[in-house]
């Protein structure tokens, strides 16, 4: 197919003045408007052949944006796999998980310990831990990218004299987003083993502890395997969120220094909407990462089940 | 703030045995313990303390104003459609996600606990399906049909995909809140006389009014903060939502980043998420506690 296409349909949703009769216009509907415009052309959609040709396309990796419809089965696929930053941001992206989910989990069972008795001063710390869970993500990436910055942020003068910065290099984008997602997800993953810890009963502490049982004992031979399930609930949440990491990188990085931090969502919106403009493509690439993310889960879900019944 | 606060949450985390609990893993009080945790818990506080306080300081570089006041979110009025236009988009995606969310989720979850029909289980597990299926991965499908029915580029649009994908969650929540009323409630309204419609209206609405906040709740909190339906689906920048909207404004000028209107808007995004979540803690909670928020 012709590549050029995806910039025509961008184009005539812009009101692009070349387009000919022939070519289905892309109304921009005024909101007023935007229900009984919604309601006109699903009733029309049926009937309405080069807009409705195209939808069974992308999940099949075909021409996805109009045009010609030819078949781009495999050509797509050669695209995406050969695209020069796909080993990287895969690559990257695995990396960023492995960091992000070991963090979040050791630092969720950490602060649900810490907070697990009901006092007054832990559900001080619990409210504490929790508020940042409730901005959006992309909130909070644009609060750490002022605080990180070297002219406004409270670490600006420190940064200028030892000479640092913080988004600057490839491993400082890397470990300051890795802050910002701490910041943000810690709460809620410590939320997740405060209901896990709930769900261990009292009565097999209180054998432990007549049986004489040292602390460090208890936790690590009642509290952590008695915990797997929550283990495997948070490790999978916490994988898929991380394979699927964009506004972060998006708000924080663009994918840069360097293209260093590329995700492949973010490659996959570059892919899509930047430059190139190829709906095709970016269809295939996001065809491969559904196909990885459900091998992925499956085999998740098969190891943490397998030890269950040892 | 912090005195009844934490008393919600501790209903929530620890319900029917709050007390047991102090007895099992009982780590190391003093001194060491309140300084260690203190210090925590002013490192998750302080980028929003900060943020809040130098919005309105002459601390934050590049902003426009000299001395104290409200000169950066003065500032966020001159930016392209200025912020009233984006406050008013995404309080229509919000509201238009909170309320068709709230009505499909009722009207479903009602269905799903209390009638049956052909098709019921498969098609409760195709709603739940959607949660397997993320988000991210459906951008260029979602970027195409929603362009092939022309709703590219319109703020319902915005909606209705997050809506779609609010509805596991809440369908989920819904189901639960209507089968753990008991059948004899509505069994008892229709032998009065009301139709399953007026024992839904009259009756078993305010029995599921928990149910309906949570759900409501999280409906709000997503479609407030969505950022990337509308970055993929809005391409005109009087439509585009607040948070689209102060992250573009890095790039107005070029090289130049007006970092204190930045920090204005993020005050004006998060504010009303805190207050939500402080009032209604205990919902917040029950949420993410049902397993089905997606991380």
């Amino acid at each position: 197919m012709d590549r050029h296409d995806t910039h025509r349909i961008r184009a005539r949703a812009h009101g692009d003045p070349h387009r000919t009769a022939t070519t289905p216009r892309l109304r921009r509907p005024r909101p007023g408007l935007a229900l009984r415009r919604a309601d006109r052309d699903l009733r029309r959609l049926p009937f309405h052949r080069p807009a409705a040709a195209r939808l069974p396309d992308v999940g099949l990796g075909l021409a996805a944006a109009g045009g010609n419809q030819g078949i781009n089965f495999p050509q797509n696929y050669q695209d995406a796999v050969t695209h020069r930053l796909f080993w990287d941001s895969i690559r990257f992206t695995l990396l960023y998980t492995v960091i992000t989910t070991v963090i979040l989990i050791a630092l969720g069972l950490g602060l649900a310990l810490f907070v697990q008795e009901s006092t007054r001063w832990k559900g001080f710390l619990r409210t504490a831990f929790l508020v940042p869970s409730a901005l959006g993500l992309a909130s909070a990436s644009l609060l750490f990218y002022v605080l990180y910055s070297p002219i406004a942020g409270p670490f600006a003068d420190l940064m200028k004299s030892w000479g640092i910065t913080f988004l600057g290099t490839p491993t400082g984008a890397l470990w300051s987003t890795i802050f910002l997602i701490v910041w943000r997800y810690a709460g809620f993953y410590m939320l997740l083993m405060l209901v896990g810890l709930q769900g261990i009963p009292e009565d097999v502490y209180e054998a432990a502890r007549i049986d004489g049982a040292s602390r460090w004992q208890t936790f690590r031979d009642i509290t952590v395997p008695l915990l797997r399930p929550t283990f495997a609930l948070t490790t999978i949440m916490c994988v898929t969120g991380s394979l699927l990491a964009f506004e972060q990188f998006y708000i924080l990085t663009k994918g840069g220094p360097d293209n260093s931090t590329m995700t492949i969502v973010q490659l996959i919106y570059n892919v899509a909407f930047q430059g190139q403009n190829d709906l095709g493509v970016a269809g295939a690439l996001s065809v491969i990462v559904l196909l990885a993310l459900i091998v992925i889960n499956v085999f998740q879900l098969r190891a943490f089940g397998r030890s269950d019944e040892s | 703030m912090t005195t009844t606060v934490p008393e919600t949450t501790r209903a929530i985390v620890a319900p029917g045995a709050p007390r047991a609990t102090t007895r099992r893993m009982p780590l190391a009080f003093g001194i060491p313990y309140w300084v260690f945790t203190g210090a925590l818990a002013l490192i998750f506080l302080y980028p929003l303390i900060w943020t809040a306080v130098s919005s309105v300081s002459p601390l934050a570089g590049t902003s426009q104003t000299d001395g104290w006041g409200f000169g950066n979110y003065a500032a966020l009025t001159k930016y392209q459609a200025g912020i009233w236009v984006y406050l008013w988009n995404s309080t229509v995606v919000s509201v238009l996600t909170v309320v068709l969310t709230l009505a499909i989720s009722l009207l479903g979850g009602y269905a799903f606990a209390r009638f049956s029909f052909p098709g019921k289980n498969a098609l409760f597990l195709l709603t739940l399906a959607i949660l397997m299926v993320p988000y991210a991965t459906l951008l260029i499908p979602l970027y195409v049909i929603l362009n092939a029915v022309g709703l590219q580029n319109s703020l319902v649009g915005v909606a209705l995909v997050i809506t779609m994908f609010q509805l596991p969650f809440s369908m989920f929540m819904m189901r639960i809140s209507f089968e753990s009323i008991p059948k004899e409630l509505d069994e008892a309204a229709m032998v009065d006389g009301c139709s399953s419609w007026g024992a839904l209206w009259r009756v078993l609405l305010h029995a599921v009014k928990p149910g309906l906040v949570t759900v409501g709740l999280f409906a709000f909190l997503t479609a407030w903060n969505d950022f990337m339906a509308p970055l993929i689906l809005i391409n005109d920048s009087n439509r585009m939502t607040l948070p689209l909207a102060v992250a573009n404004l890095r790039g107005q000028v070029q090289g130049v980043v007006d970092y204190g209107a930045t920090e204005a808007g993020v005050v004006v995004l998060a504010l009303p998420c805190i207050l939500l979540f402080l009032i209604l803690q205990r919902h917040y909670v029950r949420g993410f506690m049902s397993g089905a928020f997606k991380g």
